[in-house]
């Protein structure tokens, strides 16, 4: 299962819950899936970036999740 | 895959194509557009750092003679919603509120109200005449304060974000971030040595050349088109679209030329204000900041104070480590905290770490990006203690970072394990390097420090049309800040197989070419490149529908091969190869004329990580540093054109050399800036620095075409650790608040 975690700024919005497991075709599927397990967090959770197995990614949509995969939560980069 | 190949073009240093127009003085930069019948417009700004705006009254100076229009917070759309992008960012309403004041002042210059007459003198008396009745407010100044429970508020309605129970009580505390891994009690616990330190860094500004400057013209329709200097035309349209609440179509933005931007011209200041002034008064609307203006009231880097504590066994295996890094917003939240804590332990293998950091409401100007936003304060602080802990265990700093070093497949603190990455090869090439296997010279000091940046894809479009004598023209929507003209032209021509003086690059308008992203965040090179790989590829494949058409074959019968269509092996030998000024003779023939496109949001962006080496001397009579020698290596995946890779790795040394030795915002007690011009903010001149040697470290990027990784960030974050480190070994003493001036060093070894 695609293991998936929230860093701490994201707690009160995963109401405490700091990591899980679940099945997910793509990113999209899970966003929908998370949304479910916390009604209206999937705005906030579409704000962050995310990275799936080492590849960051600012605006994950359709992304494939494997059997295996890791994905992390993680506040959006620009720079300058 | 990115494979290692012998290019043709890739790798070379031709003479980039805005090169002769910027020496001649021919370029167009932000001031330097005209249009007929333009007047032009000044802005009010605050003369208190905190104050409730009870009225603004202008009607004085619109009735004098030569004043064509005068605005202030009241004539701006009320509501805005949404976020506007990127480090110096953030809610729509904060960035619409910096633009123009509404009901209160943050900090001293900041807008009021804006006029537009017919001279900049003219404009100049009507701003002494608009009335503004302000209730004057004690600022908030010093970061720590401002954290305090009992501090006096800026905003009444900031909650702190992110903490696990809502909080009921207002605070100057915007937001917090919170990174933890393992179990630091039981990491220090298995240490042999623990080394803190507490570090604090003022408030500086990037210290571009080129003030702010726009022009806005509108028509009778409401649209509008604004010439301006800009990091990203495409964002600033968005930005006021959603500051006007304007159609976005009705706009048009135009890039100049740029002298700098560095993350300070990704938030709009001027633009809004042209485009209503210009709506007011029906004339076109120029507007340029003093360099006074940008001190003041544009977007400098957060301040910070840090504390670090790291613990290690005897052989230099850090153990745990804890961070609490406190950034000053300014005026709005919005401090590039985040960044700053994801990455201060970036470039170390940790198992036990928690990082603890904090976005703080000042009365100072809403602070912007400065390369690699956050990471240049929080790494100053871990670096520095790094080189403390080094000595503690009598050890060389740069076996230090090996022993600890992130590698392929190590867990990075935000998260996600990193791919491959450059730092070991760094780390090697500095050990290796003869500015540090030579003896430091008599009476100098050495130092060593790492800088990391994430860097970022996001979305670029570009389109190659093939001109009909085969020639190439690029347009693509990122404004030129580092070369990336040259850079395009040369991945273009490698894929095309063509020559380099057969491409042409243009950067488009928000009208001509597709949406784009900043340029910024170290992507350039990395997206637009790939965007411009894949619309010459797209070019390729349609000029390969054409010789098969020509030639009454298949498709699947014609391959490329420098810069031609042939056929493929086994298929009539005769057929005489195609070039492109061959397929573009005959395309009126075959199909019409040919357009290669792309666009994409480019993923799998290869972090950067850097090493400097540099040798200072002090003068124990004056303070002054003497930089002796400056080294700063970095990996950048793939050099597309090594003259302006080292270029950016040169800019950022000098930027974080001047961050470190002299550059500070100094304000009074009443929050007023004192030193808001280059005489008194001192950035590092030529004749302050020596040659700055650069490496370039190539570990390709397997996400990019060519291997490539940004360049552009990382540079200013290893220098103020390097500096700082430096002058401990040259004077013994650890000065661990910046900037290391001659007074404040001056004091250290008073006290020593």
């Amino acid at each position: 299962m695609a293991k998936v975690v929230f860093p701490d700024h994201l707690l009160a919005t995963t109401q405490g819950t700091h990591e899980l497991e679940t099945f997910a075709e793509n990113f999209r599927e899970l966003l929908l899936q998370l949304d479910e397990r916390w009604p209206g967090c999937a705005e906030r959770l579409a704000k962050c970036a995310v990275a799936i197995d080492g590849q960051i990614y600012q605006d994950a949509f359709l992304e494939p999740l494997q059997a295996d995969s890791e994905v992390f939560f993680m506040q959006r980069i620009e720079g300058g | 895959m990115a494979e290692a190949v012998d290019y043709k073009v890739i790798g070379s240093r031709p003479i980039r194509p805005d090169g002769v127009d910027k020496v001649t003085g021919r370029a167009q930069f932000g001031a330097d557009h005209n249009l007929p019948n333009m007047i032009y417009g000044r802005v009010l700004r605050s003369p208190h750092a905190h104050a409730r705006i009870k009225s603004v009254d202008v009607s004085k100076a619109l009735a004098m003679k030569g004043v064509l229009s005068a605005i202030c917070g009241a004539d701006f759309p009320g509501a805005q919603h949404g976020e506007v992008g990127g480090e110096g960012g953030g809610d729509v309403a904060d960035v619409a509120k910096n633009v123009m004041a509404r009901d209160k002042v943050l900090y001293h210059g900041h807008p009021v109200a804006a006029v537009a007459a017919s001279s900049v003198q003219i404009a100049e008396a009507a701003l002494e005449a608009i009335e503004v009745e302000y209730e004057v407010l004690a600022p908030v100044l010093d970061l720590d304060l401002a954290m305090a429970p009992d501090a006096p508020l800026l905003d009444e309605k900031c909650f702190t974000k992110n903490l696990p129970e809502p909080p009921d009580k207002p605070s100057n505390i915007a937001a917090v971030m919170n990174l933890k891994r393992g179990n630091v009690e039981e990491g220090f616990e298995q240490a042999d040595v623990i080394v803190e330190g507490e570090y604090r860094i003022p408030m500086a500004h990037q210290g571009y050349i080129e003030p702010h400057a726009c022009i806005a013209t509108t028509n009778e329709a409401g649209q509008a088109t604004v010439w301006c200097c800009t990091q990203g035309h495409f964002e600033f349209r968005a930005m006021t679209s959603k500051i006007l609440d304007m159609n976005i179509a009705d706009l048009k933005f135009v890039a100049s030329e740029i002298g700098g931007g560095f993350g300070g011209k990704t938030v709009v200041y001027l633009e809004p204000v042209a485009v209503l002034l210009s709506q007011r008064s029906r004339r076109p609307v120029k507007m340029v900041m003093s360099r006074e203006e940008v001190f003041r009231a544009t977007g400098p880097a957060a301040g910070t104070h840090c504390k670090i504590k790291v613990g290690a066994k005897k052989d230099g295996t850090i153990t745990a480590a804890t961070a609490w890094l406190a950034y000053e917003a300014g005026a709005f939240a919005g401090a590039p905290m985040g960044p700053g804590a994801m990455s201060v332990f970036a470039p170390y293998d940790l198992e036990n770490f928690d990082v603890q950091a904090f976005d703080v409401l000042v009365n100072k100007p809403k602070v912007a990006a400065y390369r690699a936003p956050g990471a240049p304060q929080s790494m100053h602080a871990m670096e520095s203690t790094l080189d403390e802990l080094a000595r503690e265990l009598n050890m060389d700093p740069i076996d230090l970072r090996l022993k600890n070093a992130a590698d392929e497949g190590t867990q990075a603190p935000y998260g996600p394990k990193f791919p491959v990455i450059g730092l070991r090869a760094c780390l090697e090439a500095a050990k290796q390097h003869p500015n540090y296997t030579s003896p430091v010279p008599e009476g100098a000091g050495r130092g060593v420090a790492v800088g990391f940046w994430f860097n970022v894809g996001m979305q670029s479009s570009a389109e190659v049309h093939l001109n009909e004598n085969g020639t190439v023209t690029i347009i693509e929507g990122n404004p030129d800040i580092g070369g990336s003209r040259a850079s395009m032209a040369l991945m273009a021509a490698e894929t095309l197989g063509v020559e380099y003086n057969d491409v042409r690059v243009l950067v488009g308008d928000t009208e001509s070419t597709g949406f784009s992203n900043v340029t910024g965040g170290s992507r350039t090179t990395f997206a637009t490149g790939m965007a411009v790989i894949q619309a010459c590829e797209d070019i390729i494949t349609q000029c390969k529908a054409r010789a098969a058409a020509t030639w009454g074959v298949d498709e699947d019968q014609v391959e490329w091969l420098d810069g031609q269509a042939v056929p493929a092996p086994g298929v009539n030998a005769e057929l005489k190869p195609l070039s492109l000024a061959d397929i573009a003779g005959n395309a009126a023939r075959t199909g019409g004329p040919l357009l290669g496109r792309a666009s994409l949001n480019a993923q799998g962006a290869g972090a950067g990580f850097s090493v400097n080496l540099a040798d200072a001397a002090v003068d124990s009579e004056t303070g002054k540093v003497d930089v002796l020698s400056f080294t700063a290596i970095q990996d950048a995946g793939k050099a597309i054109h090594p003259a302006y890779v080292e270029g950016q790795l040169q800019g950022g040394a000098a930027q974080g050399i001047g961050w470190a030795l002299n550059e500070e915002y100094i304000f009074n007690a009443d929050g007023v800036m004192e030193n808001a011009g280059f005489l008194d903010y001192r950035i590092p001149v030529a004749s302050d620095l020596p040659m700055i040697d650069t490496v370039i470290i190539e570990v390709p990027n397997p996400s990019h075409p060519y291997g490539v990784r940004g360049v552009g960030e990382t540079p200013i974050v290893a220098p103020l650790a390097t500096m700082a480190n430096a002058i401990r070994s040259a004077t013994g003493v650890r000065i661990s608040d910046l900037p290391l001036s001659p007074p404040r060093i001056l004091d250290a070894l008073e006290r020593a």
